[in-house]
C-alpha cells in the first residue's frame, strides 16, 4: 500500500436513511489500493450499511454525499456497474442458489472464466476442488463451506476492491489463519480490502482500521491503536444505560448513542 | 396392438421405405435431438425404446425382459409396456412421442406394467415443433408391483410459437415395497397451455418421489395437479415443484397428500417465482387419516431473492442475467 498514489476509494459525507433509522451519519474514509483496512464497532453501528452502501445494494442510496472510486463518481451507479469496475462485496451470510454449482458461481465473477481457475480459487480457501466443484451452493453446506465458496468467488473476480463483511464468522479456528492468509494475497496482489471483523487477530493483520460508531467513522489509524481505542471506549448499550461514567449526568460525555451501542469521546 | 421395426433397422432403411414415412421419421428424429434426446440411444439395439409420431408408430425396439405392444388409432397411439418380474433393465427405455405438423391432435394411451422386483428407467422426449393450433393428449397408467422400482422422466419442448395444449392426466398404483420416481419438466421454448394431473397411490413402504418443473412465458398457462395418497403403512411421498412464470404467464399449483395409515409420512415442497404481470398461486392440501401419519408442506411464491440478486450483480453480472441464472438454477 502506498498513500503516495491518489486514493482508490474516497467517500465523503455519506449519509444513508433506512425506514426508521439513519444508519449512516456523514461517513468519511479513504483506501489505497492494496491496503487492508479493518472497521471495527459494535453491533449495530453501521459497518454493514457502510459495506452494502459502497457495494450499491438496494435500499442504500446515500441521500447525502458521494462515493470516488479511481476518481469517478460511483454514488448513483447498480451493483452490477461498480462490480464491473471492480467492485464486490462477501456477504456475511452467503446467499444460497439452487442447483448453481459451486464451480459455475465461481466463474460467473471471472473476467476469463476456466477450470483451472476456478480450482485455483476454491484451493486458496482450503477446498478440495474434486469435492466441491460439483456442489450445488446450497442448504446442503455448512455455513463455513457457503463463507470459503463466496470468498473463492471474491477472490476470483481478482476485484480491485473487496469488501468482506465477517469473512471469519462461522470458520473454525485453523479456517480463520487461511482466511487471513487470503487477505493478505489480495492485497499484495493490489486489492484494497474493506474487512469487517469482530476477531483481534484478523484485526491485527490490517494497515489501517477505522471505528464507527453510531453510523460516523470517529477514530481512523494504527490497527492497534484503534483495537485499544475500541476496547477501552465502547460498550454494549445495556451496560452504558447502567454505567454512571458513561451518562451525561455523570459528567461522561459520549458521541453517539444507537440501538446496541455506546462510544465515549 | 404390433411391434414395429426397431429404430436401428429402420435408420438404415430410411431410402428404402416409403418416402413419406422416411421424411417424418427424420423430422421427430431431429425434433426429439432439438428437445435433448440422444439418437445414438434410438438407434442402439440395447436399449428398448419407441418412437411415435402423430398417430403413426414409427419404430419400437424391444430387448429382453422389456415388451412394447402398439396400436396406431385414429388419433393417436394405444401404447402398452410391460416389463418382466426380475428384470433390471440397463439403460433407461427411450420414448419419443411427438408431431411435426403444426396442426392437429395427439392422444396417447398408455398402460405400464412393471413386474415384482423389477427396476427400470424411462427418458421420454416429447416433442413439437412447429406447434401452433395442437393438442396433445395423455392418458397413462402406470401399476408398479411388489419391490419393483420405475424411473420416469419426461422432458418436454413445444417450440416457440405457443400454440399448443398439453393435457397429460396419469394414474399410478404403486404396490407394498414399490418406488416411483417421476421427473416432469418443461423449462425449454414456449409452455403453451399445460394441464398435468397425476395421482399416485402408495401401499405399505412404497415411495412415490414426483419432481415437476416448468417455465412459462408470455401468456403461457402452466397448472399442475398432484395427487399423493399414503394408503398403507410407512409408505413415503415427496412432492417437488418447482416453476417460474414471466410476462403474463399464469402459474397453478394444487398438491394433495394424504396420510391414510400409521407411519405414513409426506412432504409437499413448492417453489414459484413470478416476474414481470406474471402470476402464480400455489394450493397444497393435506390429509390426515391416521393419527400416527404426519404430512408436512412448505410453499413459496414471490419475485426472485433480492440477496441471491444482488450477490450475483455483486460479481458483475445485470440484473437480467442473473435472474436468469436464478431461475435456470432452480429449474435444473
Amino acid at each position: 500500500m502506498s498513500q503516495a498514489q491518489p486514493p482508490l476509494l474516497v467517500v465523503e459525507e455519506v449519509w444513508v436513511n433506512r425506514p426508521g433509522a439513519e444508519v449512516l451519519r456523514g461517513v468519511n474514509l479513504e483506501m489505497w489500493p492494496g491496503e487492508v483496512h479493518v472497521l471495527l464497532g459494535l453491533n449495530g453501528s453501521g459497518k454493514t450499511s457502510l459495506a452494502y452502501t459502497l457495494m450499491g445494494c438496494a435500499g442504500y442510496r446515500p441521500t447525502r454525499g458521494r462515493i470516488l472510486f479511481d476518481g469517478q463518481d460511483i454514488t448513483s451507479l447498480s451493483i452490477a456497474d461498480r462490480a464491473r469496475l471492480g467492485i464486490t462485496l462477501a456477504w456475511q451470510e452467503p446467499a444460497c442458489f439452487e442447483g448453481l454449482r459451486a464451480g459455475d458461481y465461481l466463474a460467473l465473477g471471472m473476467r476469463e472464466p476456466s477450470r483451472k481457475r476456478v480450482e485455483a480459487a476454491l484451493q486458496a480457501v482450503a477446498l478440495s476442488p474434486a469435492a466441491y466443484i460439483g456442489r450445488p451452493v446450497n442448504h446442503a453446506l455448512s455455513g463455513g463451506e457457503r463463507k470459503r465458496i463466496e470468498l473463492a468467488a471474491v477472490y476470483g473476480m481478482r476485484p480491485r476492491l473487496a469488501i468482506l463483511d465477517e469473512p471469519d464468522s462461522g470458520i473454525d479456528v485453523l479456517g480463520v489463519e487461511e482466511v487471513a492468509a487470503l487477505i493478505r494475497r489480495m492485497a499484495e496482489a493490489g486489492t484494497a480490502v474493506l474487512l469487517i471483523t469482530h476477531r483481534d487477530e484478523m484485526a491485527a493483520a490490517a494497515d489501517r482500521a477505522s471505528l464507527i460508531c453510531g453510523g460516523t467513522i470517529i477514530h481512523t489509524g494504527d490497527p492497534d491503536e484503534v483495537r485499544e481505542y475500541f476496547a477501552s471506549r465502547c460498550r454494549p448499550h445495556e451496560e452504558a444505560l447502567g454505567a454512571q461514567p458513561w451518562g451525561p449526568e455523570a459528567g461522561g460525555t459520549y458521541r453517539r448513542v444507537v440501538s446496541e451501542g455506546v462510544c465515549d469521546e | 396392438m404390433s411391434s414395429r421395426p426397431s429404430p436401428a433397422s429402420a435408420t438404415s432403411l430410411l431410402g428404402q421405405r416409403d418416402p413419406a414415412w422416411a421424411r417424418e421419421f427424420e423430422a421427430i428424429l431431429r425434433a426429439y435431438e432439438e428437445a435433448g434426446g440422444k439418437l445414438t440411444a434410438l438407434q442402439s439395439e440395447r436399449i428398448a425404446s419407441a418412437v411415435i409420431s402423430g398417430n403413426r408408430v414409427l419404430a419400437v425396439n424391444e430387448i429382453p425382459g422389456v415388451h412394447i405392444e402398439t396400436e396406431e388409432l385414429p388419433a393417436g397411439v394405444h401404447a402398452r409396456i410391460v416389463v418382466d418380474p426380475g428384470a433390471r433393465v440397463e439403460y433407461p427405455v427411450h420414448l419419443c412421442f411427438g408431431m411435426v405438423p403444426a396442426e392437429g391432435l395427439q392422444e396417447i394411451l398408455s398402460e405400464f406394467e412393471i413386474g415384482e422386483e423389477a427396476e427400470v428407467g424411462f427418458l421420454a422426449h416429447c416433442t413439437f415443433p412447429n406447434a401452433l393450433d395442437l393438442r396433445h393428449v395423455m392418458e397413462a397408467h402406470i401399476r408398479i408391483g411388489p419391490g419393483a422400482t420405475m424411473r420416469y422422466a419426461e422432458g418436454h419442448y413445444h417450440g416457440p410459437h405457443g400454440g399448443i395444449q398439453v393435457l397429460p392426466t396419469t394414474h399410478v398404483t404403486v404396490e407394498k415395497d414399490g418406488r416411483f420416481e417421476n421427473e416432469f419438466s418443461l423449462v425449454h421454448g414456449r409452455v403453451g397451455r399445460l394441464q398435468l394431473r397425476l395421482e399416485v397411490d402408495v401401499a405399505a413402504r412404497g415411495v412415490a418421489e414426483l419432481s415437476t418443473k416448468a417455465y412459462g412465458f408470455d401468456d403461457d398457462v402452466i397448472r399442475v395437479e398432484e395427487i399423493v395418497r399414503l394408503n398403507g403403512p410407512d409408505a413415503r411421498g415427496l412432492t417437488k415443484t418447482r416453476v417460474a412464470v414471466r410476462d403474463r404467464a399464469v402459474s397453478e399449483v394444487y398438491t394433495t397428500a394424504e396420510g391414510n395409515a400409521p407411519g405414513a409420512r409426506g412432504h409437499m415442497d413448492c417453489t414459484e417465482i413470478v416476474r414481470g404481470e406474471a402470476a402464480a398461486r400455489n394450493v397444497p392440501v393435506v390429509v390426515v387419516r391416521d393419527d400416527l401419519a404426519r404430512v408436512t408442506h412448505e410453499a413459496a411464491i414471490g419475485s426472485v431473492s433480492r440477496k441471491e440478486l444482488e450477490t450475483l450483480m455483486a460479481r458483475g453480472l445485470s440484473e437480467e442475467e442473473a435472474v436468469d441464472i436464478i431461475i435456470r438454477g432452480m429449474l435444473g
